[in-house]
């Protein structure tokens, strides 16, 4: 295998392991609601932007991470019992355009509890490149990569193991029968704001060694972590790594080997002839939904 | 933040109560009325806030220095917030309800060619503060600028280049407006320096990982630096790809990254950089003979005492707004719009924060390549390259 060749596909790696932890989160709290939640991009920016300002306070690296993850959970928990339990009777449609608006309280407010600058985050192994075959991968890509199947691995266990993600997958496939069956339906929500808050923290903190974070950066990688959810299968936790991963390693090869302008677009172009051919994602529920 | 807020306002109080006094002192003279408008919000504020602030900083001051002609000034400021249509009905306003003497404002090109029309038509003196060279050329009779343009930023780029004897180079550019506007000024200019654009790589607004572009780059054996065309986060991230690959070529990044936030979130891969920078970005380690240092030092303290934050070269581009029409309207000895224009076209040496000035009826901007400073990278810090 050429350098060149290696060095684009660790570079479609590690933004695709962005996006897949990204895409996780979109794919949590579908599966408990039906929502697409937009404001997961702004968990990502306040995880990021949070752990900057603890790393400021004084607090060592894991702490403020910790602390960081912490408080987007608070802000997820509350977008929930503040702005999506109020309107439950809403349609999936209204609860989707809350959290567009829930984005943008967010994003304007992180401006203002923070600055519009940009923030670093130091690598937690350094910045010193590892050498493979001719190319090089930073050691914080590892780390994205590693937490996304660690990540991957714990929401299996959880969803598939556990009494409370089991509750949530019922949730997810039938409403009222879940609630006819002793699921507190309302708290099925609330868990997975906190889940997938956490998890969005969790991705922000990681990236912003690589890809620094400043209040505006949930809008991007809230839309490609979007984009990988759709192209996985929405709802599917293995399906939004390897969206993920498909869409960085796409958009790399198309920038590295066809041409960097039009990456995105045939990122995009993929992306729709996987939904044209398999509506459901690669790795979707099979069932067409009829109406 | 809040001490300091209250602090601030405390401050804003006395500054109140001092004009009041310097007011009751002038009282019978009508105020010299300067219009703003700056994209205070919105997408844009990294420019606009500290072109306002600047320009209330100054107006205070010379105030409580005696004001103009002996006449205070007053500055009626709206916030355009980066929108070109409601820069457009703010200077109506400005022209026609608050009747000001000049105008200074126009954060951004596409708020200051959507004005243009309206001053022209009025024929009021504006001096913008937006980087395209459009704004200038062709030269309109009531329009100068005050910030050094794209293409002067390339020349000097590559000048540098001439001198290091490199001849082909790769340019990796963002998809901003800015970023877009200085790689066309750069192919624009490239044959005059003998400089070969070999290859053109570009990356989006939000980019996470530019190593990808770069191996191109690097895989091309023709190419000897590469430039950088950027702006925001994607030139910092550029900068730490190009070291992880291993390029070993000079890399220079644009005057849009003169910034220390630059040098921090590129941590140690900032090093060996070079890039053209405005002379206020390194005023402590400009030598004592630079005409420049105690404009641009006397300036940083003055901002930075009052606002407790970094002066940043748009601020600067403000400063130099305003310090050109109150000298204008000094030389002329008037306010009358045509003699401040026709002495704002005469200005000559005046030395500002963005460089020295020299109008004439040919140039609207007036800026040489000295207004640029060759800057590299190292140990953390900036050094003028001699």
């Amino acid at each position: 295998m050429s350098a060149q060749l290696l060095q684009v596909l660790f570079a479609g790696l590690t933004a695709g392991a962005i996006y897949a932890l990204v895409a996780l989160g979109f794919s949590i709290i579908y599966n408990s609601s039906q929502v697409i939640n937009f404001a997961q991009g702004e968990f990502v920016m306040i995880g990021g932007m949070a752990t900057v300002s603890f790393l400021h306070l004084g607090l060592p690296l894991p702490l403020a991470a910790l602390a960081a993850v912490a408080a987007t959970t608070l802000v997820a928990l509350a977008l929930d019992k503040l702005a999506v339990e109020r309107a439950r009777g809403a349609s999936v449609v209204t609860l989707i355009i809350i959290t567009i608006g829930a984005s943008i309280l967010l994003r304007g407010l992180a401006s203002l509890v923070w600055d519009k600058n940009i923030h670093a985050l130091p690598a937690f192994n350094g910045d010193k490149p590892i050498a493979v075959g001719g190319a090089t991968l930073l050691p914080q890509s590892l780390w994205v990569l590693g937490v996304s199947l660690a990540v991957l691995a714990a929401l299996w266990w959880f969803f598939n193991r556990t009494l409370y993600g089991k509750a949530m997958l019922a949730t997810s496939h039938n409403r009222l029968a879940a609630q006819l069956a002793g699921i507190s339906v309302r708290r099925v929500l609330l868990v997975s704001f906190g889940l997938s808050g956490a998890l969005g923290a969790l991705a922000g903190i990681l990236v912003a060694p690589i890809t620094f974070t400043a209040w505006d950066v949930g809008v991007m990688l809230g839309l490609k972590g979007f984009a990988a959810a759709i192209l996985g299968g929405l709802g599917s936790g293995p399906g939004a790594v390897l969206g993920g991963l498909l869409l960085g390693l796409a958009e790399a090869l198309a920038a590295g080997y066809v041409s960097s302008a039009y990456k995105d677009v045939i990122a995009f172009v993929i992306i729709l002839a996987v939904l044209v051919l398999m509506p459901g994602g690669l790795l979707g529920r099979r069932a067409a939904e009829r109406v | 933040m809040n001490l300091r807020s209250s602090i601030a306002v405390l401050g804003r109080l006395v500054a109140i109560a001092a004009l009041a006094f310097a007011a009751h002192a002038q009282a019978q003279k009508e105020p010299i009325k300067i219009g703003a408008f700056v994209s205070a919000t919105g997408p844009a504020a990294f420019l606009g806030d500290p072109e306002r602030k600047t320009l209330e900083l100054y107006v205070e001051k010379i105030n409580a220095g005696g004001g103009v002609l002996g006449r205070r000034l007053k500055l009626i400021s709206y916030d355009s917030a980066g929108d070109a249509e409601k820069a457009r009905t703010f200077v109506k306003r400005l022209i026609e309800e608050d009747k000001v003497d000049a105008i200074v404002g126009g954060s951004t090109t596409g708020e200051t060619m959507a004005v243009i029309p309206l001053v022209e038509q009025a024929q009021i003196p504006f001096i913008s503060l937006a980087g395209a060279v459009v704004v200038v050329e062709p030269v309109k009779k009531w329009v100068f600028k005050t910030p050094a343009t794209d293409r002067m930023a390339c020349e000097k780029i590559f000048q540098d280049m001439n001198a290091r004897k490199i001849s082909k180079i790769g340019l990796i550019t963002g998809s901003g407006a800015f970023d877009k506007s200085m790689r066309a000024q750069c192919m624009q200019v490239a044959p005059k320096y003998g400089i070969d654009i070999v290859g053109d790589e570009t990356y989006g607004a939000q980019d996470t990982d530019m190593t990808a572009q770069l191996t191109k780059l690097r895989q091309n054996a023709q190419v000897q630096a590469v430039l950088n065309c950027g702006f925001g986060a994607g030139p910092a991230i550029v900068t730490k790809n190009f070291r992880q690959i291993g390029m070993s070529v000079p890399l220079y990044q644009s005057h849009g990254v003169a910034s220390k936030e630059f040098i921090k979130l590129a941590g140690d891969a900032a090093n060996g950089v070079r890039l053209p920078a405005a002379a206020l970005l390194i005023a402590e380690t400009l030598p004592f003979n630079d005409p420049q240092k105690h404009v641009v030092l006397d300036y940083q303290h003055a901002y930075e005492a009052r606002y407790h934050q970094d002066v940043s070269t748009f601020g600067g581009h403000a400063y130099d707004g305003l310090m050109l029409i109150v000298q204008a309207m000094k030389n002329a000895g008037t306010t009358d719009d045509a003699k401040v224009r026709e002495a704002l076209e005469h200005i000559h040496g005046f030395v500002g924060i963005d460089g020295e000035f020299n109008f004439s009826p040919t140039d609207h901007m007036g800026l040489n390549l000295a207004a640029f400073r060759m800057l590299e990278i190292q140990n953390g810090n900036w050094t003028l390259v001699k």
